[in-house]
């Protein structure tokens, strides 16, 4: 069993003539926390979307837990994965989304629930005990009642996150978490995804905080025009850039 | 002068300003109201001459007899009429079916319209396009004359002649059925722009989300797309639903006797054309009242979520008025408290 959770190799995604990614490489071991900065446009949000198929890359390979995300290897060749397997893959894997995207309709609790119950078929009783569990992981006990329009912005972020880990997901993808979010809600959601890796969670993050990369990162990927353009552990990508690029990107996000 | 209110202008009355123009506007308004109700309720002389005579101390004296303009006695007494009766359990009927065909049919053309096959809008767009185009009337009239284009319907090899099943046109296309059909498939062409306009308005980001936590796009549909689109879709469905319940008067042209059917044939032979106009109408109103009661609490359920506060049902503000004037009350007139 490797242990390697996320392996890129030469990804590439064209919408129309546009290339967005042009050869993407990317290793993510298990446990471990990858962040991805790059300037707004370098194609971060559409290579998350590809990890968990919400996006069809056009080649190279991308493995999640050693299986080829939405294709099957057999007799040497790609065979094209059913709907079905495609949601079961999607469902072991959790998204958190730069606007948060609660269900509207939903009330805090549906919103965690409604994916154990529907997806994975857990009865309701027992989805709703994992919802408060995971409601008190994000210090929201008291909101369980609550629609997502009477929320904060970091309080609704925090129910994102508990909606994706009420899947038990092997794998937690955010996509700018922080980056709608007022100033001074942003620790609230950072603390919630720094204790997530300390429990061990293995997370790929976008993100422009830099301090938190820094500090919970095991390697930062920069990301620009399509390529990692540099990679490496955090002291070194953010203390010691090499690359012009992500020298005169950093002095722009610090 | 100090800008800041001393211990006594703290508790100085505020007298609002009154609007003048605004009163006077609404009394004109209110005697023509009065008015016009006075004469909806009033009595005129018989209008086939009828006078009435008496003889008082060895004179006698005539006067016309009077009578309601507007006949509501003779309303009153077909009001309940058997014929009557039938008509109306007729007419919602088939407003419910022509409403059911319209609105499954209508969803189902919509999420064509919205799919990314080519042959699928294409379908979906001529559809809207051929019922929209041309009078329900005349729809209504083509159902009726089927039997007449396809004697038989049959069931079997797609442009071969062998086939299981046979069925009478005739038989089958009653003229109830026919003007169900017609109604319900021109209906499902306005209710697929209503359904459309619905789920376009239901953000991106919420089928990323059940996306990614695995649902299968019908789920996704089902559980996340179709309950937010209600919202948009509801108030101009109540609007569909009013407006059909007085469409299916059309059907009455193919000889089915519901509502309107139904005060035309009494009318055609007792020439009480007026007062049985007013009982279907009496009715009419009456069920579109029944309606709109229901659509305001239907908008209300789907409107969770959508709102921080939900707004107060009529009951729940007219309690919350007659609350505030009984708190005016008070404080108008401390004496009566002590
Ligand atoms: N669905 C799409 N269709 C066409 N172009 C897209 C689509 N999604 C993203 N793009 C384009 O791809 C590029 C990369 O976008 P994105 O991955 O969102 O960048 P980032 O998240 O790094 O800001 C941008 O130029 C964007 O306009
Ligand atoms: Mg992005």
């Amino acid at each position: 069993m490797s242990d390697t959770m996320v392996e890129a190799r030469g990804v590439t995604k064209a919408y129309g003539a546009l290339q967005v990614l042009k050869g993407l490489d990317l290793e993510v071991r298990k446990g471990e926390v990858t962040c991805l900065i790059g300037p707004s446009g370098s194609g971060k949000s559409t290579f998350l979307r590809c990890i968990n198929h919400l996006e069809q890359h056009d080649s190279g390979v991308l493995r999640v837990d050693g299986e080829l995300v939405g294709y099957e290897l057999r007799n040497h060749k790609l065979y094209e994965r059913s709907a079905k397997q495609i949601c079961q893959q999607r469902a072991n894997i959790g998204m958190v989304f730069q606007r948060f995207n609660l269900f509207q309709h939903l009330n805090v609790l549906e919103n965690i629930t409604i994916g154990q119950e529907k997806v994975k078929g857990t009865n309701e009783a027992a989805a709703q005990q994992r919802a408060r569990e995971l409601l008190a992981r994000v210090g929201l006990e008291s909101k369980e009642k609550s629609y997502p329009v009477q929320l904060s912005g970091g309080q609704q972020q925090r129910v994102a996150i508990a909606r994706a880990l009420a899947m038990e997901p092997k794998l937690m993808l955010f996509d700018e978490p922080t980056s709608a979010l007022d100033p001074e809600l942003v620790g609230e959601v950072l603390d919630v995804m720094r204790d997530l890796a300390r429990s061990g969670m293995t997370m790929i993050v976008v993100t422009h905080e830099m301090g938190f990369a820094r500090e919970v990162a095991n390697s930062v990927y920069f990301l620009d025009q399509g390529v990692i353009e540099e990679s490496g552990e955090p002291e070194q990508v953010l203390g010691d850039p090499r690359s012009p690029r992500l020298r005169s990107f950093l002095s722009k996000v610090l | 002068m100090s800008s800041t209110l001393s211990e006594g202008e703290a508790s100085l009355e505020v007298v609002p300003l009154r609007h003048w123009g605004r009163l006077g506007g609404a009394l004109v308004t209110l005697v023509g109201v009065a008015m016009l109700i006075h004469t909806v309720f009033s009595k005129i002389p018989s209008r086939t001459g009828q006078v009435a005579c008496h003889v008082v101390n060895a004179t006698k004296s005539c006067h016309p007899v009077m009578e309601w303009r507007f006949s509501w006695n003779t309303v009153g007494s077909y009001l309940f009429d058997p014929l009557v009766m039938n008509g109306l359990w007729l007419t919602l009927q088939i407003t419910f079916w022509a409403m059911l065909i319209g609105i499954t049919l209508g969803l189902v053309i919509a999420m064509m319209r919205l799919s990314h096959n080519r042959l699928m809008t294409g379908i979906s767009w001529f559809y809207t396009w051929f019922f929209r185009g041309t009078p329900v009337y005349i729809q209504i009239l083509f159902w009726f004359a089927i039997s007449y284009l396809y004697p038989t319907l049959s069931v079997g090899v797609p442009f071969g002649s062998w086939a299981f099943l046979h069925i009478n046109s005739v038989t089958l296309f009653t003229p109830l059925i026919a003007g169900i059909t017609a109604l319900g498939l021109n209906e499902a062409a306005y209710f697929s722009e209503i359904a459309r306009a619905g789920l376009i308005s239901v953000d991106e980001g919420q089928i990323e989300a059940a996306t990614s936590i695995g649902m299968t796009p019908s789920q996704t549909m089902r559980m996340v797309i179709l309950p937010q689109a209600m919202r948009v879709i509801i108030p101009p469905t109540g609007n569909e639903v009013i407006s059909m319940l007085k469409t299916t008067s059309l059907v009455a042209s193919i000889g089915v006797i519901e509502l309107t059917g139904a005060v035309d044939e009494i009318s055609a032979s007792n020439f009480k054309t007026v007062p049985l106009l007013l009982v279907a109408c009496v009715w009419y109103l009456l069920c579109t009242t029944i309606l709109s009661v229901g659509q305001f609490y239907v908008e209300r359920y789907y409107a969770r979520g959508s709102l921080r506060t939900q707004p107060p049902t009529p009951i729940q503000r007219l309690r919350g008025d007659l609350g505030a004037l009984g708190t005016r009350f008070r404080r108008r007139s401390p004496v009566v408290s002590r």
